[in-house]
């Protein structure tokens, strides 16, 4: 039985109807993680033993009627998670031997509900790329055609999902690093709320950006993930103490009345005339569906890059302050003291783009230059959520287009950083604001998917995952599958 | 804005990374043109503007109580340190 184009809510219904063994899906999935393993590069470590016996495990759970809601389902985890007893490299040559003393709550939950591991999934190194070419174990590459980038920094992780290699697979998203990768792969990607999943074991790039995710086929398979994953944890300081709604169960509500924000911004000279047919025709849809359209205007948005390229480099060089070859990671040979020790570690372990903003960082942090950089870019940033606030006061949720133009060729924009840099620039600003937002698949322009964004305001997952539902209900975008993986 | 090479250096060595020769001319380049990117920043009036503290409106950092949570890991952490001895993490000797 062809499974491997079923969605997870699908897949679940078939293991509780016995149509299949979990052992019989695992296995089939890591068999395709195998197969395509040399074309796409989509993963770092594959465990096929330890998955193929949670499986058997989970088998007897099902035949005994016990379990949970993903009992038995196979998933992938940005490598970027904590996984007990297995590699998590963070897509860096610094942890290439690292074997995690513990899970990510993320892990735990997620594992505590059933589903089972089968790999960690290739990235681009600590998350700072837009095209996982940066990742130490080289880069991966787009299913619909593989000289493409899949975008990044979960470019594993949207590439595994897009090709069908498993159904599910987590992420995360300082920059846009969940809704650029699933637009540019033609899948779905949720960035939740700051603060709605907890990022206890998630290696830290931003810290007041950081948010953990997943990526899926379907919004229905967000909804049944994020419910698993979402909540309160007290080992995560910025962890938010609300109640999780059940987004499953809210999928089906009514889109009729909603009101929909066009962002101006976002329809600029940027924009690919070809992509902004397809996010045209999808809030075409929306109408039909009841949902009314008024353009509004955020002013202080164009400022989103700059502002995220000073609070983002400053963050990471405080938080990658910690890798100094003494108590885990990369050490480079004979060191000469102590200063040569953290030097060359550090000098050796990180890759170019890496040492890149950590410097940018270290510098907009430097005395004299706090106020000018830093101080300043949080200041844009409190004007640019207060957009945020006003635009919600008039609409529910704001829509564009996740990227400005479909995926682009491997090396076409490693040489110039800020090319590099401005493919987010539609992602950032809900980041900086906190806000929940999603990319899903709505057309295609030259054989490549493009990305229809959704953002809302803040805790809003539900409305998000909802109106996407509604739209995948009346489009087969999301099931689109490219040749070669089908 | 044009950073110097010593500048460069200076960076580097507060962020302690070692440099290749040939690294630190593609960081004076890129380094440049993204701190001449950021001066975008310049053209935003935030005169009456207070920077922001928490992504969230009215949130602040969550404080736990002051008790002991943790048991001890040490042997299991330190299997992934590069150098260890008698459960101390080992490093080049730094007093004279």
């Amino acid at each position: 039985m062809k499974t491997h184009t079923l969605s997870l809510t699908q897949l679940a219904k078939g293991l509780r109807a016995k149509e299949y063994s979990s052992v019989e899906l695992v296995r089939g999935f890591l068999d395709r993680i195998d197969a395509h393993q040399p074309t796409l590069n989509a993963m770092v470590t594959i465990l096929r033993e330890p998955a193929l016996a949670a499986a058997q495990a989970a088998d007897k759970d099902l035949a005994a009627g016990r379990g949970g809601p993903l009992t038995g389902l196979p998933l992938v985890h940005k490598d970027l998670f904590c996984t007990e007893g297995v590699l998590t490299t963070c897509g860096s040559h610094m942890l290439d031997n690292f074997v995690s003393p513990y899970d990510a709550t993320v892990v735990a939950k997620l594992k505590s509900a059933g589903a089972i591991t089968l790999a960690k999934a290739n990235m681009d190194e600590f998350a700072m790329g837009s095209s996982n070419e940066t990742s130490y174990f080289g880069p991966v590459r787009n299913p619909w055609n593989t000289d493409l980038v899949p975008g990044g920094s979960s470019g594993g992780s949207a590439a595994a999902v897009a090709a069908r290699l498993i159904p599910a697979a987590t992420a995360t998203d300082t920059g846009g690093s969940i809704r650029q990768p699933a637009a540019l792969c033609g899948v779905t990607g949720i960035k939740p709320t700051y603060g709605r999943v907890s990022r206890y074991g998630m290696i830290a790039f931003a810290s007041s950006l950081d948010q953990g995710g997943v990526i899926t086929t379907t919004a229905a398979d967000a909804a049944l993930l994020m419910r698993e994953m979402s909540g309160f944890d007290p080992n995560d300081s910025t962890s938010v103490d609300i109640p999780v709604p059940d987004y499953v169960a809210g999928l089906e509500a009514p889109l009729a009345g909603m009101k929909i924000g066009l962002l101006k911004e976002f329809f600029d000279k940027g924009l690919d005339a070809e992509n902004e047919k397809r996010i045209r025709d999808a809030l075409a849809v929306y109408e039909r569906l009841g949902a009314t359209l008024k353009e509004v205007s955020l002013p202080n948005l164009p400022l989103s890059v700059p502002a995220y390229y000073v609070v983002a480099p400053a963050e990471c060089s405080s938080n990658l302050a910690r890798f100094d070859g003494v108590r885990f990671g990369h050490r480079a040979k004979d060191p000469r003291d102590l200063m040569d020790l953290y030097k060359r570690s550090r000098g050796e372990g990180f890759g170019a783009e890496v040492k890149r903003r950590i410097m940018t960082g270290t510098y907009v942090l430097s005395a004299g230059y706090y106020d000018a950089y830093y101080l300043k870019a949080q200041k844009v940033r409190q004007l640019i959520a207060d957009d945020f606030k006003r635009a919600f006061g008039e609409v529910d949720v704001l829509m564009g287009p996740t990227t400005p133009t479909p995926a682009f060729p491997i090396g076409d924009k490693t040489s110039d950083p800020i090319t590099m840099y401005l493919n987010d620039i539609y992602t950032i600003g809900a980041n900086l604001a906190g806000l929940p937002a999603m990319s899903i698949p709505c057309g295609l322009v030259g054989g490549l998917p493009v990305g229809l964004q959704i953002v809302g305001p803040h805790f809003s997952e539900g409305r998000l995952l909802n109106a996407a539902h509604a739209f995948q209900k009346e489009t087969d975008w999301h099931s689109r599958v490219p040749e070669r993986f089908v | 804005m044009a950073l110097t090479r010593e500048q460069i250096e200076n960076i580097a060595h507060l962020a302690r990374l070692q440099l290749q020769p040939a690294e630190l001319a593609v960081y004076q380049q890129s380094l440049s043109s993204i701190f001449d990117f950021v001066g975008e920043l310049n053209k935003a009036d935030v005169t009456s503007v207070a920077p922001m503290a928490h992504p969230l409106p009215g949130q602040s950092q969550r404080l736990r109580a002051d008790v002991v949570t943790e048991t001890d890991r040490h042997e299991i952490n330190q299997k992934n340190a590069p150098q260890v001895a008698a459960g101390l993490y080992l490093v080049p000797k730094v007093i004279e």
